[in-house]
């Protein structure tokens, strides 16, 4: 069982998680001029890397709120977890965390390139939400 | 305010209404253990559900009508009768009494979806979308610790918060309301199911301990 610290709440159980599938796939510009092999690609084509991969995640039973996060896929470690919107973390420069949650806003399930930059997580659990 | 004659409802319907649990009555009561845990079905109650930015204009407006929005993850503002539980940044759930619906002659809904106005947001009468189970006792806390994953051990777990998390593997709204009570919010179609968990965790407790 993973242990998954919410943005919003804190540390909980995977259980209440949903999984959201890769990180950062633009909506293409101009959907109107792809041809089907490329809509295709936009629609399954996903990375499968052995490693970190970026990805979202839903806290479906807790606060609803999509999140993405670095995970690695060999080990399960858990790497970072930054909001939607914003763009992924450089591991290799590990800055002081500063706050942030995931976006309330209604376009908080696409991803932007134009979001301020944070690298590092926050995780600062509310109180009666840690394990 | 309540007023007698709105109390029977619209057609009649307040008289032929039934809550998710109420065939349990009487297993609840048969399986509480009095002075160590005991369970009970509480009281319809007027809930409704609330999607607002809490920093905007119309989220101040909701705000003064349900005596705050909470701020975060497992705050609950309100007054004596009313509770508002965080469900996530945007979204809260008030509940309030029975009495406070506007078919029973209140007007909670309705002076909610006048705060919100025509703003981006939403109040939905949520009333009866979960049911209220009410745990009690030095052993409640045993009682949930077996299905849920929180640390629900005083020092975290505070009375007058609330959080949303599973309960025997469901979605439930967890409530605190004293040291030793809480309030179980499941879904109307899973009380059933809560109930009977409940009864089957508190099972341990009728009897004396192991020493
Ligand atoms: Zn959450």
């Amino acid at each position: 069982m993973l242990l998954i610290a919410c943005p919003n709440c804190g540390s909980r159980d995977e259980t209440e998680f949903h999984y959201g599938g890769q990180a950062h796939v633009a909506y293409p510009e101009n959907p109107n001029e792809l041809n089907d092999k490329e809509w295709a690609h936009f629609l399954f084509y996903r990375d499968n890397p052995k490693g970190i991969f970026a990805e979202r995640w839903l806290h479906s039973t807790g606060c609803r709120q999509w999140f993405n996060m670095l995970r690695d896929t060999v080990t399960y470690d858990i790497q970072a977890i930054y909001p939607m919107g914003t763009p992924r973390p450089d591991l290799t420069v590990r800055a002081a965390p500063e706050s942030g949650t995931a976006s309330t806003a209604a376009d908080s399930t696409t991803t932007g390139n134009a979001a301020p930059s944070i690298s590092g997580t926050s995780t600062t659990a509310p109180k009666g939400a840690t394990k | 305010m309540a007023n007698t004659a709105a109390l029977t409802g619209i057609n009649g319907l307040r008289d032929i209404r039934r809550s998710p649990a109420s065939h349990l009555a009487p297993a609840l009561e048969a399986g509480s253990v009095p002075g160590k845990v005991v369970l009970n079905e509480g009281p319809f109650q007027t809930m409704a559900g609330i999607r607002v930015d809490p920093r905007s204009e119309e989220g101040a407006r909701i705000a003064a009508v349900t005596g705050g929005l909470p701020a975060r993850c497992g705050d609950v503002t309100g007054t004596d009768s009313i509770s508002v539980l965080w469900l996530g940044p945007s979204e809260f759930m008030a509940v309030a009494p029975e009495q406070a619906h506007d078919s029973l002659g209140g007007n909670f809904i309705g002076s909610l979806v006048e705060a919100l106005g025509e703003a981006p947001g939403q109040v939905v009468d949520l009333s009866a979308n979960r049911t209220t189970f009410e745990l009690s006792g030095p052993r409640a806390r045993a009682v949930l610790e077996k299905g849920c994953a929180l640390d629900l051990h005083p020092r975290s777990f505070t009375a007058g918060t609330a959080l949303a998390t599973e309960v025997g593997n469901i979605p439930v709204v967890l409530q605190k309301t004293g040291e030793e009570s809480y309030r179980l919010f499941p879904r109307a179609s899973f009380a059933d199911f809560l109930g009977r968990w409940l009864l089957d965790a508190m099972r341990e407790y009728a009897s004396p301990e192991v020493p």
